[in-house]
């Protein structure tokens, strides 16, 4: 017997001819899953009008089935981080991840969900919600366009559609010693506590060429 | 609109005891505002907001200003006994302004279509005497506003009914607006930095010692 997916592309063929559709669990499974992804409900800054741009009629996110924008992050698989995330909402922001089930995604849409944008050398703006939780498409742009989003949306369908579950390759929640949820940012006297988590994220390093 | 010394003399003679001063701008486009002593700020207020001529019935702008202490250096002729022969010399004063801090009402007339009149009022100094009078009984619209200054100026606001920070969070040290506000050393790696950014990057990173 083949083990699954070495499956002969002839006899595949033959077999569908004949209305017989063989495929792995692991596809169907993750055809469902990438054709009805639930955004959280929930936008921070001129980012999200373009968000809500994305799921009216015009641009329509319906068509890849992501429109059921959920008012609660028990039901969500996908957070949409759209817009500024300043020091005082981030804590917030963290735990709202924390509360959605897994498996669960994030886009980081627009330069200052992304590395604080324009305010990023600012005094309340947090520099990027990479430092707490993994991102896992970002968009450029200020703000992006809704096409942007559509577009980092099928890019996600496809990282979902590609997903293992198991054999040498799994997803890396699946991963021993993932972290089921990430440490909520406190806020300090002047920033907040930690300023990144380094486990997700590190700053960079600087590189002299003298 | 009547002329602003009209103004000030009517509002004088309403509201007993009230100091009144006309500060002019030295932006020629900006027209001169009136500053008010805190005492008497909420009658004053009050007789602009009520005012038959007046009615200013809407505070459109409410804003802090940071005034730090400054040193400025003037020129002086002094004339000295020198050998029984009086001589001119030239020196140089030193004029200390101590500092303070300001909120600044920008106040319309919806009913007459008329404004703006600027009112000002002004803090005894940056540190202990901060305290002036919140004119939210007057305008409601200011009540945000007056706290978005408690929270980055650090005025506080005499009557407010609800005074806390607005944009910062509870605990946070400091009022980041203040020209002598010290920021977290938060900078990281930037691949082009310049102006203020690249200062900070310097600050961050010390050159590596010459080997």
């Amino acid at each position: 017997m083949t083990p699954a997916g070495s499956m002969d592309e002839g006899l595949r063929n033959e077999l569908s001819r004949q209305g017989v559709f063989v495929v792995k669990l692991t596809d169907l499974y993750n055809w469902g899953r990438k054709n009805s992804i639930w955004p959280l409900n929930f936008g921070l800054a001129c980012c999200a009008i373009e968000m809500i741009a994305a799921s009216m009629a015009r641009f329509d996110i319906s068509r890849f089935g992501a429109e059921v924008f959920r008012p609660s992050p028990r039901q969500a698989d996908l957070m949409i981080v759209a817009g500024t995330v300043t020091k005082k909402m981030a804590p917030q922001v963290v735990r709202l991840y924390n509360q959605m089930p897994d498996p669960k995604y994030v886009i980081a849409m627009g330069a200052c969900a992304i590395s604080g944008g324009p305010f990023k050398q600012g005094y309340n703006v947090l520099k990027g919600i990479d430092r707490y939780i993994p991102v896992d498409v970002s968009i450029p742009g200020c703000p992006p366009k809704p096409e942007a989003l559509l577009h980092a949306l099928i890019t996600l369908q496809k990282r979902i559609e590609s997903e293992q579950f198991a054999g040498p390759n799994p997803a890396p929640r699946l991963a021993r010693g993932a972290p089921g949820e990430y440490p909520v940012p406190r806020l300090g006297a002047h920033d907040i506590e930690p300023p990144f988590n380094p486990e997700v994220w590190q700053p960079p390093k600087l590189v002299r060429e003298e | 609109m009547e002329p602003l010394e009209q103004l000030r003399a009517r509002a004088e003679a309403s509201v007993p005891g009230a100091v009144l001063e006309i500060v002019p701008n030295a932006c020629p486009a900006d027209p001169p505002s009136l500053r008010v002593d805190p005492g008497h700020a909420l009658a004053v207020a009050w007789f602009l907001r009520d005012d038959p001529q007046l009615r200013l019935d809407y505070a459109s702008n409410v804003t802090g200003v940071d005034w730090p202490e400054t040193v400025t250096k003037e020129k002086a002729r002094v004339k000295r006994m020198v050998d029984g022969v009086v001589k001119e010399f030239e020196t140089v004063v030193e004029k200390r302004r101590p500092g303070f801090l300001e909120a600044v009402y920008h106040l319309y007339s919806m009913e007459l279509k008329q404004g703006p009149v600027i009112l000002r009022q002004r803090t005894g100094d940056r540190d202990r005497a901060v305290t002036v009078a919140s004119l939210t009984p007057v305008w409601r619209g200011a009540e945000f506003q007056e706290r978005e200054i408690y929270d980055l100026y650090g005025i506080r606001f005499e009557g407010h009914q609800d005074l806390r920070r607005l944009l910062m969070w509870e605990g946070f040290e400091g009022h980041p607006m203040r020209r002598d506000y010290v920021e977290p050393d938060d900078y990281d790696y930037e691949p082009t930095p310049h102006a203020d950014v690249l200062e900070k990057a310097r600050k961050h990173y010390p050159a590596p010692p010459a080997s």
